[in-house]
């Protein structure tokens, strides 16, 4: 396939020096470097999310342990929770979105590339603000301080009675600048799919990894905007005086938790529609099928994009509104299982039958698929009100979101990162190390969040940097740390594979997987750009029709 | 692989997209709204609720003569675009001055305001819940209008100097779709702060 193709792969040919290269890096805006840069960034903020989260695990693994103080605690699980849904998942999400939507609808570039650097610029700065929050949180008084408030930031933990010194502004400036980020690149996905198509990919023929981002893209629109709204008025009330959170002048603390969730919900489908979009294109290649019900699919995602905007106070049962409210949340939040349902069907129904290839990125959406499916359930459980008021707060809630973004969006993300890694470098990774990967993270991820469940039902509140002995809470607890480090041993061999691979892999060709979609068209890595002349594509699945002109899709479609 | 493999009789039939830059306006528009919507909840929520004054009723004055302007400056910065597309230059900078001209005086207009209310009534951000709501929104607002007149001023430069031809007309049509944009908002919270809120 790769005969007439006109860019060759220039791994390792690059001998200009070292200062010229990153300079590239910095000035460019071209989507696939601004991509890699936004991919590169998530791993290193997942690296150190994860040591915060290991060394949250340790403090717990006994009862009374003298690990870490109760401050650096409660930093800890901010620091964390921040970290790891602003400046690990959305910039992994982003960057795959910034390199692939390009390549998939067939155009050379995204329809604003200086917007592009832009938003990943900002999201960088965002991430670097926050993390600056360590040595410069009491300004000048010398000791360094994180934010310490959680990662929801309820009033009146964030008034400057109770957060003195910087550390929550660093918080508030590193969400409000990331979020103008993420705004801009939700503008960009949006005209680039609606704008840039390549001629005959009509929206009934992109590839579903398009149309979920396109989905993605406006639910950023509508879900972070409060979210940098509430980040203003919080910055008025620090600088200026303000009273929008502060209950003593008549403000409420209640309206910063309705401000936050209702960014906080739709952020969840934010990250997990992506998710959607990798399974979608890698379950069908390694099922050797078309997807099942691609309209469907569709209508399930925005069907899951409104009714997101209307759950949002499920996170706020324990709060005591009214029983109308509970209700009316009890019910959204359960008709929002439905469409998603939909979408374990489809997936299941794509791989029924068909020839199923168990490599890795295989492994890691089956693993999906199974883990998503228990998430939805535990978060059913939650969406009733009165079982919400016995485990809200709990162990049990963090198990239940664990397993939406670890089980379910994090293993799609590494299913995107073997499935594509041959694409982005060029060459193949070890198959033998990814496998290892899987498996490892796979019984951590269980030993962990499978346990972690138990001790939120024995009554386990989350945030607690220890607990007494005695409560029936040590042996579970135990569990959950050594699930830990399974899982810290599988991002190693992830890590290693990936450097590994970078240098030593095999070469990849253009089409290792014999899948369908455009950017298999094009030389791995693309060329600067992508594609020589502009293809044209008259069904889904344009590489099947090139290589079956005797059994063309768009004859049925 | 040869890229020509792909064309197939889609190629040759006409191929149209929405313009990007109405796409991406739109989109920026819809993220704007969702703001605004935050803090005309959050002024909305906390109407009548200050512990202590002043209050909209004691202090707030209409601001006429502002908003006709404001909402006059939309009529004409869509005929100075009508003007572009149809090539007349000088008709594009007389009217896209006149917008110019209204945005000011409305900017100017709430700045007098502002003042009145800070040295005259001794209403500031921290002197209650209507102060800190209402600096917030008007400010967000005026704020965007800043944003929109040094844009305005910009392209206005560009026409002095004779950069701008009829071929910008799209560029100065999406440009009009915010300050259009700025001009609805402003229905809003002249609604929401003046007459509802008063």
């Amino acid at each position: 396939m790769s005969s007439e193709t006109i860019a060759l792969s220039t791994v390792g040919q690059d001998a200009r020096p070292i200062g010229e290269r990153l300079h590239e890096w910095v000035v460019t805006v071209d989507h696939k470097k601004l991509g890699i840069l936004y991919i590169v960034y998530g791993i290193v903020f997942l690296v150190i999310g994860g040591i915060e989260a290991l060394i949250m695990r340790i403090q717990l693994v006994v009862p009374q342990n003298h690990f870490v103080s109760p401050q650096v605690f409660n930093r800890l699980f901010t620091m964390h929770g921040t970290t790891m849904i602003f400046f690990v998942v959305m910039p992994l999400l982003f960057g795959f979105g910034t390199y692939l939507i390009p390549l998939m609808i067939g155009a050379r570039d995204m329809a604003f590339p200086r917007l592009n650097a832009f938003s990943f610029w900002m999201t960088a700065f965002g991430g670097v603000l926050l993390y600056f929050s360590f040595i410069g949180g009491y300004g000048l008084f010398g000791a360094g301080n994180a934010p310490d408030m959680g990662w929801f930031a309820y009033a009146p933990l964030t008034a400057r009675a109770f957060s003195p010194g910087h550390s929550t502004d660093f918080w508030t400036l590193a969400l409000l600048i990331s979020g103008i980020g993420s705004i801009g690149t939700a503008v960009n996905f949006i005209a680039t799919i609606l704008s840039m198509r390549c001629p005959g990919m009509t929206l009934g023929k992109m590839p579903l990894l398009a149309w979920l981002n396109l989905i993605m893209g406006g639910m950023v629109l509508l879900a972070i905007s409060p979210l940098t709204a509430a980040q203003i008025m919080l910055s008025i009330d620090r600088y200026l005086g303000g009273h929008f959170f502060d209950t003593q002048a008549g403000g409420s603390a209640v309206l910063w938790m309705h401000f936050f969730w209702i960014f906080g919900h739709p952020e969840v489908y934010i990250l997990v529609v992506p998710a959607f979009a990798f399974a979608s294109e890698i379950i069908p290649v390694f099922s050797r099928k078309p997807i099942f019900g691609y309209p469907v699919m569709v209508a399930a995602t925005i069907c899951i994009g409104f009714v997101s905007f209307s759950v949002w106070a499920h996170h706020m049962f324990t709060v005591g509104m009214s029983a109308y409210g509970n209700t009316f949340f009890t019910v959204t939040s359960m008709i929002i299982a439905v469409p998603t349902g939909i979408k374990i069907f489809n997936w299941l129904g794509t791989m029924w039958g068909g020839k199923i290839q168990f490599k890795a990125p295989m492994l890691f959406c089956v693993g999906f698929l199974f883990q998503f499916l228990i998430a939805g359930l535990t978060g059913i459980m939650l969406a009733t009100s009165p079982f919400d008021w016995q485990l809200g707060n709990s162990y049990f809630v963090v198990a239940h979101f664990h397993y939406v973004i670890v089980g379910a969006i994090l293993f799609t993300i590494f299913a995107a990162f073997y499935y594509w890694f041959p694409k982005m470098s060029g060459r193949m990774y070890n198959e033998t190390f990814a496998k290892w990967h899987f498996w490892l993270f796979f019984l951590g991820f269980h030993l962990t969040f499978d346990f972690m469940h138990i001790p939120g039902i024995l009554g386990m509140p989350r945030r607690i940097y220890t607990y007494e002995p005695g409560r029936g809470w040590e042996i579970w607890n135990l569990i959950v740390t050594i699930g830990v480090f399974f899982q810290t041993a599988g991002v190693l061999a992830f890590v290693a594979n990936l450097v590994w691979s970078l240098w030593k892999g095999k070469p990849a060709g253009n089409d290792p997987w014999d899948a369908w979609t455009l950017e298999w068209s094009t030389s791995s890595p693309p060329a600067d750009y992508d594609f020589a002349a502009t293809p044209a594509v008259r069904s889904r699945r344009p590489l099947w029709d090139l290589k079956h002109p005797e059994d063309p899709d768009w004859k049925y479609e | 692989m040869s890229s020509a493999a792909f064309s197939g009789n889609t190629a040759e039939q006409q191929w149209v997209l929405p313009s990007r830059g109405r796409v991406g306006m739109f989109s920026l528009i819809a993220a704007e709204s969702a703001i605004f919507t935050i803090f005309v909840v959050a002024y909305i929520f906390y109407l009548g609720k200050s512990i202590s004054g002043p209050t909209p009723t004691d202090v707030l004055e209409l601001p006429i003569l502002g908003t006709i302007c404001l909402l006059s400056s939309s009529l004409t910065i869509h005929l100075a675009v009508r003007a572009l597309r149809n090539a007349k230059v000088g008709a594009f900078g007389l009217w896209w001055f006149v917008t110019l001209a209204l945005g000011t005086i409305f900017l100017v207009g709430t700045g007098r305001e502002w003042h009145h209310l800070i040295y005259d009534k001794g209403l500031t951000v921290s002197t209650n819940l209507f102060g800190t709501t209402y600096y917030s929104l008007v400010g967000l607002h005026a704020f965007h209008v800043t944003v929109g007149l040094i844009g305005i001023a910009l392209a206005m430069i560009f026409t002095i100097f004779g950069k701008v031809q009829p071929e910008h007309a799209e560029r100065a049509e999406i440009f009009s779709l915010y300050w259009h944009f700025v001009d609805v908002v402003w229905v809003i919270v002249f609604t929401v702060v003046y007459v509802i809120g008063r």
